[in-house]
């Protein structure tokens, strides 16, 4: 159930960017020094999971499960183009293997599971491996009573890899549950995008939801809303401010205050 | 008899036409034509045999979705007996895209929930085609908790080509009440028989989908979203939907393969449309069947396994080296 998302980058190359927020021609090098927010209107460009990781992490303190897990294309899917081409160009783009890194990690000296998805690798679609990093993620943080923070960015569902990216929606479910009932704190960061499959799934279960602010989140993307009910969306349809204002996040958090948040509620609720 | 007819059964109708002729001559002139007749049948029971021996995914995705196939509420009239439909989510309304209910079936109590298509054009829109709105999980996980509480099992009927993808549904959180029922399923202290009748696409399918014993029918597909989706997406054109259909494999052969699907439960001669009798009471057996074998185990065992079957599934590989 992916959305279909532009396929421009956020941040392309040369000296100079236009910020999809305001417009405005920014320079290349102060966002990346604001941690890709644009200094004229906070707009937060997309980042990578690795980044991401290096961003809420402690120095060096990430030890990351299954780094080397990828997917064999188990359906041998081939539509315009190859799902193994699709996967070895996203790899080449992003030095990943999949579009989730997960692992232990210290948020400023408390140990936690931490978890972050990559935008860039196929819109982070969820197929098997990211199902199976996520899962084992939260067994983790069941076995050794930390807490689960998981950085959610996703077009849904990764439709290559048929029922079995479904059925991950199930499975992680299932295991952010055991976490749930064993009584493991989790707690969820949705980033632009977050949607579909993954939306509807771990994403929507954490106890505490935060957002970055402007991402967009939900069900089914707004084209597609847009197409099949030929329905005018309201004003900031599917933004983080409008899921809050509904009642579905928590808090919404700017990126540069993120790692202090989380090691604020980890002291408030973790054990 | 059917009244739809799909394009690849044009040939069995015109047999049809054939021994309603002969039948009829037989009948005004009082020549004895029963002869004729027999051939006929047994040509046109080849046919089919031959033709639904080897659907294509594309067709089978069209058989799934025959105007005719028996639906949710033919099952709960055929074979769930004294329904007492429970209505509402307690929170916003009853979604009428899905069915909720206590009833009997082969002999056990049990709690039904179901997705509801609707037959005739008011039904149909009156439950959205079969697109739950957040209200319907909400209602459906109600019910589940409350079978949970008597220890009755729950038995669902899966048909549907997906939630509803409109303002109000995202505005109550979709995805919150199919992620909800997706924890809460897998954590349910009570069995669970799932079977998927007719569509099983997207997570609309699966936010009634978990269960202990997953059931197909023959000729039903499931999948992470429609073929028309798919192709619209990845083809960039809905009319490649008979390709995506193929690259999705969507089959019930397929989702046994995968580990997704327990068991296949066959339909009749031509599929469950062309005799809709024999599919329920084929079906009534089979999950009477499953729900006595999940009554023997304890629950813990239960639900052990229940994860262990939604942990399995999925296939990955190791690379050579670091990223």
């Amino acid at each position: 159930m992916a959305i279909d998302g532009p396929k421009k980058k956020d941040i392309p190359e040369g000296l100079w960017l236009r910020c999809p927020g305001c417009g405005e021609m920014v320079f290349r090098k102060r966002v990346e020094e604001n941690l890709h927010v644009c200094p004229e209107c906070r707009y937060h460009f997309k980042i990578g999971a690795r980044p991401r990781i290096a961003l809420l992490a402690d120095a060096d303190s990430f030890e990351e499960y299954l780094p080397n897990l990828m997917s064999p294309d188990p359906l041998g899917f081939v539509d315009r183009k190859s799902y193994l081409e699709r996967l070895a160009d996203a790899q080449r783009e992003t030095l990943l293997y999949d579009a989730a890194v997960v692992g232990r990690a210290y948020i400023k000296g408390r140990p936690v599971v931490l978890g972050a998805m990559d935008p860039n690798f196929i819109m982070a679609s969820m197929g098997c491996v990211v199902g199976e990093k996520i899962t084992l993620g939260a067994e983790k943080a069941a076995e050794l009573g930390l807490p689960l923070l998981l950085v959610c960015a996703s077009g849904g569902a990764r439709m290559q890899e048929g029922i079995l990216s479904l059925a991950q929606m199930a499975k992680t479910s299932a295991a952010v549950g055991r976490l749930h009932r064993a009584g493991g704190l989790f707690i969820t960061v949705l980033t632009n995008p977050t949607y579909a499959g993954v939306m509807a799934s771990f994403a929507s279960l954490g106890d505490v939801t935060l957002a970055e602010p402007g991402a967009m989140i939900g069900f089914t993307g707004p084209r597609v809303i847009y197409e099949t009910m030929k329905q005018e969306l309201p004003e900031g349809f599917q933004t983080a401010e409008f899921m809050m204002q509904h009642g579905f996040v928590d808090r919404i958090v700017p990126r540069g205050a993120l790692r202090s948040e989380l090691a604020s509620l980890i002291d408030y609720l973790g054990r | 008899m059917a009244r739809v007819c799909l394009e690849f059964e044009k040939p069995f109708a015109k047999l049809e036409d054939q021994i309603r002729e002969l039948e009829e001559r037989q009948r005004t002139s009082g020549v004895d034509l029963s002869a004729e007749v027999r051939d006929i049948r047994k040509n046109l029971t080849a046919m089919i045999r031959k033709k639904y021996g080897a659907l294509e995914p594309w067709e089978i995705v069209q058989v799934a979705r025959h105007p005719d196939r028996p639906q949710t509420t033919d099952y709960i009239e055929a074979f769930v007996k004294d329904f007492k439909e429970l209505h509402g989510d307690r929170l916003f309304r009853d979604d009428r895209a899905v069915i909720c209910g206590l009833g009997r079936i082969a002999g056990e109590r049990v709690m039904v929930v179901g997705h509801r298509k609707g037959h005739d054009t008011r039904e149909k829109v009156e439950c959205f085609f079969g697109c739950a709105h957040p209200e319907g999980y909400r209602k459906a996980m109600r019910c589940m908790r409350m079978a949970e509480k008597f220890g009755l099992p729950v038995v669902a009927f899966i048909d549907t080509q997906g939630a509803y993808p409109g303002i109000g549904a995202e505005e109550r959180g979709i995805a919150e009440s199919i992620a909800v029922n997706l924890r809460e399923m897998s954590l349910l202290r009570t069995p669970i028989v799932g079977t998927i009748i007719g569509e099983g696409a997207s997570g609309g399918y699966l936010g009634i989908g978990v269960a202990d014993r997953l059931l197909m029918l023959e000729f039903a597909y499931c999948s992470v979203i429609t073929p028309e989706g798919c192709a619209a997406i990845l083809w960039r054109t809905a009319e490649k939907a008979p390709d995506a259909a193929k690259a999705l494999r969507l089959t019930a052969a397929d989702l046994k393969g995968f580990g997704v699907v327990d068991d296949i439960v066959p339909e009749p001669l031509g599929a469950a449309h062309r005799n809709p009798r024999e599919m329920a009471v084929t079906l009534e057996r089979r999950i009477g069947r499953h729900l006595r074998e999940l009554k023997q185990a304890p629950l813990d065992d239960l639900l052990a396994r229940r994860y262990e079957k939604l942990r399995r599934v999925g296939v990955t590989a190791e690379a050579a080296g670091p990223g």
